[in-house]
């Protein structure tokens, strides 16, 4: 007999009233960014606070600068600058206390160098001499990530297993608008939420995905907004406001290390540059756009201020360019010496122990430098002999 | 000497009880994936262990296979030794980016500095009647993949003995569970757990001077059948069980080929592109003047795997793997 038919006998249970599983509201983010400079708030904050981000802000444009430079002259494969977004690369960086986890994306060379990681390791993999130059324990820095959001899930186990362990740690992970389009962004967003990892998701939505536009990524209200749906706070912050930018970052990570759980961050600002030096940002967008932005700029904003408030003068200004000359002669001069490769680099790492199938691979290859070496040998001591032909085959 | 009485156990309890000692001897070992706490997992390879360590160690997570993987990821990255289950071979496949992207070049992107020791459980292959996405052979696409370590157990013991090296290695690895042997019985004492050698080194199942079977996980049956029915043929088969696909045990596989100078790779994954084309290949290179015929492979089809009630004709059985067998071009020997 099926259900249908006993239908005499059959009372189903009634369902429960509905109601939701938590209160929307307090999770909206605001209906306009968040912004201090200029505004009355910027009265309350800490002068040495806006000091620090403005010669930070100030050497970050350098080191984009002095990077995109190195990539005309050789000297990098690539380079996909931040101009534009300091505010939110170093307020990332500042928010986070020493035992605090970065994890980057690949635009994000500038927060890792904020962390105190090197400037010359920092640029390993855009250089090419190795992928992550740097020791991600030292600073507690992830390797820049290539693959977008694939890094978000990271910082979430990894908050998650220190919390387990009792450590107090928090992980704040970087992201763009397009990556907010991966599967991989929902579910570490997911994972956060359900988990209560004390996490901080900043998306830097600087209007573009190489060429595409955030209108053809999302319908959503705004990204911030995304957080709703997975019963975390979202904020939206004025991304060129770099005390802005600092304030709701530091709230996220005070949130997040009480026990609170994660916070969805979107700091709303604008890539200046093309999306890398191989890309031609004339074919997506106008001049005009451009120049809106650029007189937001976050630079300008942090220098208006400090010098209405007389926290800055000449001096000042100057004292923080000659430090960015200084720190872009230093990085010039050491990415201009040639680095030193080891082809036998190439086995070691892939496993702890390599596989005979690696070792052998391995002796091929050293077999070839071998027979390069001495075939190379040969011909300077032919050219010496005057032999024409030296030692080629 | 006394016997100790030993009682058959399955392949499925050999495993719950890897998980359970290394649980129990590691405080790092975390369990993590769907379905694997109070349910036990869907084959209940983690049964009990959530009670016993507390769902802290043995968590259900979000349904998300990219999810599981990736925060298992950062919890290595963190010091803890994470065992990940994947519910089914073709349920992984959303986690297959943070398998090549992130798994298997961590260690080697760090130089070294930050491996991960984590463990990919995948039930995996046909025979038990699944339907569509429930029995793929997933292992070609792992071993294509530098940076893994890629390990199938066709025994009980073995069950117990690799899963727990995979546990220990301080390398990735993937841990391919054949679906079809987890109710398979040996006489297997879980007291007295028989020590594996490391990860990486094959096994002679049966010996024999005709021609050498090279098989592993759920094919290692047919081709103890088809060695066992060999023998009214007049040949008297050698069988290899791989064990570990990556690294591949070059030394005992020829050494066996060496001695019979045939042989016959068997596995249920696909022909084109599959294990045994490399298999093949290494043999050639390595054993080439003790070759009496060209090495054959015995494979499923290259086709989606079958719906079940076709499954059989898709999965090399004994009489596909004797066909192979008799022509392995015997015509010299009479």
């Amino acid at each position: 007999m099926t259900v249908m038919e006993q239908r005499g006998a059959y009372r189903p249970t009634p369902p429960p009233a509905w109601q939701p599983r938590t209160d929307p509201a307090p999770l909206l983010p605001d209906a306009e960014p968040y912004r201090i400079l200029g505004t009355k708030a910027a009265e309350q904050a800490d002068p040495e606070l806006l000091r620090t981000l403005y010669a930070r802000l100030v050497a970050g444009r350098r080191y984009n600068a002095q990077a995109t430079a190195l990539t005309k002259q050789g000297r990098l494969a690539v380079y996909p600058s931040s101009t534009g977004q300091e505010a939110c690369e170093v307020a990332a960086a500042l928010a986070l206390q020493e035992r605090d986890w970065l994890f980057p994306s690949y635009r994000d060379t500038l927060a890792v160098v904020a962390r105190g990681v090197d400037p010359v390791e920092a640029l390993t993999l855009l250089r090419g001499d190795w992928h992550t130059g740097y020791d991600p324990y030292e600073h507690r820095v992830a390797p820049l990530s290539t693959p977008l959001a694939t890094q978000l899930p990271h910082a979430v186990g990894l908050a998650h297993a220190a919390r387990l362990k009792g450590d107090d740690v928090v992980a704040l992970a970087m992201v763009g608008d397009g990556g907010t389009s991966e599967g991989d962004f929902h579910e570490a967003l997911n994972f956060a939420a359900v988990w209560r990892a004390p996490v901080v998701f900043l998306v830097q939505n600087n209007g573009f995905a190489i060429s595409v536009p955030l209108a053809k990524q999302t319908a959503a209200p705004s990204l911030a907004h995304k957080a709703v749906g997975y019963g975390i706070p979202g904020r939206l912050v004025d991304g060129n406001d770099a005390a802005a930018v600092h304030e709701v970052l530091s709230d996220a990570v005070r949130h997040a290390r009480a026990g609170g759980g994660p916070t969805l961050v979107e700091a709303v600002t604008y890539r200046v540059e093309a999306h890398t030096n191989a890309d031609d940002a004339t074919r997506y967008r106008g001049d005009a756009e451009v120049e809106t932005w650029r007189r937001h700029d976050p630079i300008e904003l942090l220098q208006r201020e400090l010098t209405e408030r007389g926290l800055l003068d000449e001096e000042g200004v100057r004292a923080a360019r000659d430090d960015a000359e200084t720190m872009a002669a230093d990085l010039r001069a050491r990415m201009n010496q040639d680095p030193e490769l080891d082809p036998m680099d190439l086995f070691d790492h892939v496993y702890a122990e390599p596989t005979p199938q690696l070792r052998e691979q391995r002796d091929l290859l050293r077999a070839e430098l071998a027979a390069a070496a001495e075939a190379e040998a040969g011909t300077e001591t032919g050219a010496a002999s005057g032999a024409p032909e030296g030692g080629h085959r | 000497m006394t016997t100790v009485a030993v009682k058959p156990a399955t392949m499925a309890q050999a495993l719950t009880r890897a998980l359970r000692d290394a649980m129990a001897a590691d405080p790092s070992v975390h369990v993590l994936g769907e379905d694997v706490g109070t349910l036990g997992g869907v084959f209940r390879v983690t049964d009990g262990l959530a009670a016993e360590f507390g769902e802290d160690r043995c968590t259900d997570t979000p349904l998300a296979e990219a999810g599981i993987l990736g925060t298992a990821v950062g919890m290595a990255m963190y010091g803890l030794r994470p065992v990940v289950e994947m519910q089914f071979d073709a349920f992984a496949y959303p986690a297959f980016e943070q398998v090549v992207s992130h798994v298997t070049k961590m260690r080697n992107r760090t130089r070294g500095r930050m491996p991960l020791p984590l463990t990919i459980r995948v039930p995996y292959g046909g025979g038990i009647g699944g339907v569509e996405h429930h029995s793929d052979s997933s292992e070609a696409y792992y071993m294509a993949t530098p940076g893994l370590h890629v390990v199938t157990p066709a025994t009980v013991a073995d069950a117990y003995g690799l899963l727990r090296r995979a546990i220990a290695s301080d390398d990735p690895v993937v841990f391919l569970e054949p679906k079809r042997l987890y109710w398979s019985k040996d006489a297997w004492n879980p007291e007295e757990p028989a020590p594996v050698e490391p990860v990486g080194r094959a096994v002679v199942r049966r010996s024999g001077r005709s021609a050498t079977l090279i098989t592993y996980g759920p094919s290692l049956v047919a081709c103890m059948e088809a060695a066992e029915a060999a023998r009214a043929e007049g040949w008297d088969l050698e069988v290899v069980d791989l064990r570990s696909l990556v690294p591949f045990d070059d030394e005992t596989v020829c050494a066996s080929v060496r001695r019979t100078g045939r042989a016959v790779v068997v596995h249920e994954s696909g022909s084109f592109g599959g294990p045994g084309g490399e298999i093949a290949a290494r043999v050639t290179e390595r054993c080439f003047h003790h070759l009496e015929a060209p090495v054959l492979r015995v494979a499923g089809f290259d086709i989606p795997y079958p719906p079940p009630m076709l499954e059989r004709h898709h999965l090399p059985g004994v009489d596909r793997i004797l066909d192979a067998v008799g022509r392995l071009q015997w015509e010299a020997e009479s």
